[in-house]
């Protein structure tokens, strides 16, 4: 375990790297009571290059981008930039002016107009003292501007896409002179067509000298944009290379430990032709939405969903669970007619479902993991509507078991999970009914390689066990446990794929390009 | 509050936003005047009442009623200003109301001479004001204590600040009324500035300054910061405890002065004077389209929900509706009047 490669071996496209490393952390470590955050770690950045921050949940990521961001004192070792040691803890501007990350959870205040999100606190003030507004707007738009963020200043944050909100976020970084910028999971909400954009833009703002710490759990993605990698595991800083030295297989490894790398799906065995149906969903449609969809799954069979935002597959499948009421159509679960729009009538017909935010639909953050997981079931739990506690965490404990969730006891809160334990939380709470049809919607967003194999192992687990599958999800590893895959285009089914497709089949399809054409 | 502030913006966010919004412009201004005119949502719903008003009696917009009107409304406005300060930055305070009575009746027990009521007449009248405006400053700091300090809901705390307030100045005045004020006490709340009472100049000046504050000073886009995103404030550098310290105490003291006012206009301070207020101030400010949630909301609007409610309670007294029925209409107005915001508004009040 130590360091394999450090010496940055500079490509030839790029400047030659002279001088200090951007930003540098060394021999840093950091508890949180008896819990070690990280342990003796360190990566460098050089100027100009893309690097690369991967790790599983609990690896010591975040932990990382809090401590090189400022908001947090490391216990022990050094943090410099550009060779220089690092400004005072409350000296908010100085950290502003060498780096800026755009996390994970927005920092945009919704209410407050795209210009004003940028210039807060910083207003351009006129000869009375106080708001230019006009001014604000003026250099909120020259802004956005000078880095081709193309958004109407004037406009309410709130009404920004996860795409424009985080090209906001980056100028706003950019606008202090931080010339550093750390991306946490920033393709994470996005669709296809957006990561390719956001990474044209890194390219584009990398050519104008901008260095990025990309933290990403998507491989492909660190391929595609990186140049070097870092990778961190319990804590420890494991090896730091050039992407192109790593293969897919080698990160895996790196990142869990073992020699593993991603697992070939093995050959489904088809579906008997004479299983009984237990969704038949006809002429299904709302709106410009989505139209005119038939569907039909069988027993043990897995469909996926798949197409990219706003193509209507999340809205299609939140109306088989009963999330949304369809304006035309039929909807047959397991040979019964839930009352479209109703959720209780749907999991009363055998419906179990992950949707598609674990934060906003999924999960009750300050309840434990018992009462998340069992959430579904309150008949189960005891006579007469109440709840008997030994007897909900028994079931909880043979949920923890049955999904591998890591926690010391079904009493915790869900908060106190990893990413990847709490979605298994989730699926936990949609399996708990033993369903005919399981609906699930991007599983496996935000959870770390291991957690994702296993979320899918189980989701064929289900369906090996006679229960029908819907996955709607624009992630080709989601999809690619599917007997089929229904691909949508702005609201219409317009291909269905079989089992063995190609990666570019499925991705032109999504993106509606034909390819014989 | 903030974990529930950020649920309503992910679900209004348009399905497809990322691919649609970079295109058409003409929509896009389309929902920015849109976006302008939720400030004058209550107009039309005024102008309406005005009419109405007018067939009911016609001495309803001559002069004199409109005056009455915004006199009886002038000390009460003055709460909906403080709390819809208090509101934009995410918190709330109940004890307004409380502050609104005990502020007077300290100044009054103080100077009012002894022997009458339960005045003590220690100092001369002329500390009246100055005590008044001492005892907002102070009932703002405790709530300010513990609610920034000590990190305590704003709710509970104020809430128990509100029947705290109300013992005390029951406590002081015998559960009685304060008569013989000071001519100190009495002037603002009733003397004339160019043939118009000055409570009603000071209460449209304030919110004048209030909409200024809010719309064009560092400090008052600090409000809304804190009240939309508290993490991003701080991240923006805003020193949200002191702002938050600022505006509880400014709020109190404008509850105060509105005390103040009501004493002076009624030469007395009962002990019940402001009891019960606080429903009305927040209906008002809500339905002016200030958000419980923080972060969202205008002085202005806030004005035309205090407006808007006494200009129907003006039009029930004068379609002579008996006065012990109007309480009971006046809530139900109320509760209808937020049920018609939340219709026309389109977003879930929470």
């Amino acid at each position: 375990m130590g360091e394999s490669a450090s010496p940055p071996s500079a490509p030839a496209d790029r400047p030659a790297r002279t001088g200090r490393p951007v930003a540098e952390a060394e021999r840093i470590t950091k508890k949180y009571g008896e819990t070690v955050a990280l342990d003796r770690a360190h990566i460098a950045i050089e100027p100009g290059e893309t690097h690369a921050l991967v790790g599983r949940n609990g690896a010591g990521k975040s932990t990382l981008v809090a401590i090189l961001t400022g908001l947090q004192a490391p216990d022990d070792g050094q943090v410099r930039f550009a060779g220089a040691p690092a400004p005072r803890l409350s000296d908010r501007d100085a950290w502003r002016r060498r780096v800026a990350c755009v996390y994970q959870k927005s920092t945009i205040i919704p209410e407050l107009t795209v210009a004003e999100n940028l210039y807060l606190h910083r207003h351009d003030r006129n000869r009375l003292g106080l708001v230019s507004w006009k001014s604000v707007w003026r250099k909120a738009a020259e802004l956005l501007e000078a880095w081709s963020v193309d958004v109407d200043v004037r406009l309410p944050a709130g009404e920004l896409g996860v795409e424009q909100r985080q090209f906001v976020e980056i100028a706003r970084a950019l606008s202090f002179g931080a010339r550093f910028i750390i991306l946490d999971e920033p393709t994470a909400q996005l669709d296809g067509a957006a990561i390719a954009r956001l990474f044209e833009r890194m390219r584009a703002m990398r050519e104008q000298g901008v260095t990025f710490l990309f933290i990403s759990h998507h491989l492909q993605e660190i391929h595609e944009i990186c140049d070097r990698v870092t990778v961190f595991r319990d804590a420890r800083h494991i090896l730091t290379a050039p992407v192109a030295e790593l293969s897919q297989g080698d990160l895996v490894a790196a990142m869990t430990g073992e020699a593993a790398g991603l697992r070939e799906r093995r050959v489904r065995t088809p579906v008997p032709a004479d299983a009984p149906v237990v969704l038949d969903a006809g002429g299904l449609g709302d709106g410009d939405v989505y139209h005119d969809v038939d569907l039909r799954v069988r027993a043990g069979e897995i469909v996926g969903l798949a197409g990219l935002g706003g193509s209507g597959k999340t809205e299609l499948a939140e109306t088989l669970v009963g999330l949304r009421a369809p304006r035309a159509g039929t909807l047959e679960v397991a040979g019964r007619r839930p009352r479209t729009g109703s959720v209780p009538e749907s999991l009363a017909a055998g419906v179990g479902f992950v949707p598609r935010d674990r934060h906003h639909q999924g999960l009750v953050p300050l309840m434990s993991i018992a009462d998340n997981a069992t959430m579904t079931v309150p008949e189960r739990l005891g006579p007469a509507g109440f709840v008997s506690n030994r007897r909900r965490d028994g079931l909880a404990r043979d949920m923890i078991a049955n999904l591998a969730i890591k926690t010391p006891g079904p009493d915790l809160p869900v908060t106190g999970l990893s990413g990847g334990n709490q979605q298994k939380v989730v699926m936990a709470r949609a399996l708990a009914n033993d369903p005919r049809l399981l609906v699930l919607i991007t599983p496996t967003a935000g959870v770390d390689v291991r957690s994702k194999e296993f979320l899918l192992g189980k989701v064929e687990e289900t369906a090996g066990n006679g229960t029908g599958v819907v996955i709607a999800s624009d992630e080709l590893d989601d999809l690619r446990l599917c007997d089929r895959v229904l691909v949508m285009f702005h609201g219409r089914v317009v291909a269905e794929l079989a089992a063995g497709w190609h990666d570019h089949e499925m991705v032109a399809a999504m993106e509606g390009v034909d390819l014989d054409a | 509050m903030p974990e529930t502030t950020a649920a309503p913006a992910g679900t209004e966010r348009p399905p497809g936003a990322p691919g649609q919004a970079g295109a058409g412009s003409g929509r896009r201004s389309a929902r920015l005047r849109l976006a302008r005119l939720r400030d004058f949502a209550l107009v039309p719903a005024i102008v309406v009442i005005a009419i109405v008003g007018q067939i009911v009696n016609p001495i309803f917009l001559q002069g004199d009623n409109v005056i009455n009107i915004l006199q009886t409304m002038s000390e009460i406005s003055l709460l909906v200003l403080a709390q819809t300060l208090v509101l934009v930055a995410g918190r709330m305070d109940l004890s307004l109301e409380s502050t609104f009575g005990l502020a007077p009746g300290v100044a009054a027990w103080v100077t009012v001479a002894a022997g009458t009521g339960h005045g003590l007449g220690l100092l001369s009248g002329a500390w009246a004001i100055p005590i008044t405006l001492a005892v907002g400053v102070l009932a703002g700091s405790v709530n300010a204590l513990f609610i920034v300090r000590f990190g305590l809901n704003g709710f509970i705390v104020t809430l128990g600040m509100l029947i705290v307030l109300r013992g005390l100045l029951t406590g002081i005045s015998g559960g009685q009324t304060f008569f013989n004020l000071p001519p100190s006490m009495t002037y603002l709340g009733s003397t004339m500035w160019l043939g118009v009472p000055a409570s009603i100049w000071i209460c449209l000046l304030l919110f004048a300054a209030g909409v200024v504050l809010m719309g064009f000073t560092g400090f008052g886009r600090s409000l809304y910061a804190i009240g939309g995103n508290v993490d991003a404030a701080k991240a923006a550098g805003i020193r949200t405890d002191r702002v938050l310290w600022i505006t509880l105490i400014s709020a109190s003291l404008l509850a105060a002065l509105g005390g103040l006012l009501l004493a002076g206009r009624l030469a007395s301070v009962a002990a019940s004077q402001g009891s019960g207020a606080i429903f009305t101030v927040f209906a008002a400010a809500v339905i002016g389209g200030v958000s419980l949630n923080g972060g969202k909301g205008t002085v202005f609007g806030a004005f035309t929900g205090i407006l808007l409610l006494y200009m129907i309670q003006n039009v029930l007294t004068l379609a002579g509706v008996p006065a012990q029925w109007i309480e009971a209409l006046n809530g139900g107005i109320i509760l209808t009047a937020l049920a018609l915001s939340r219709l026309t508004g389109g977003t879930t009040q929470e």
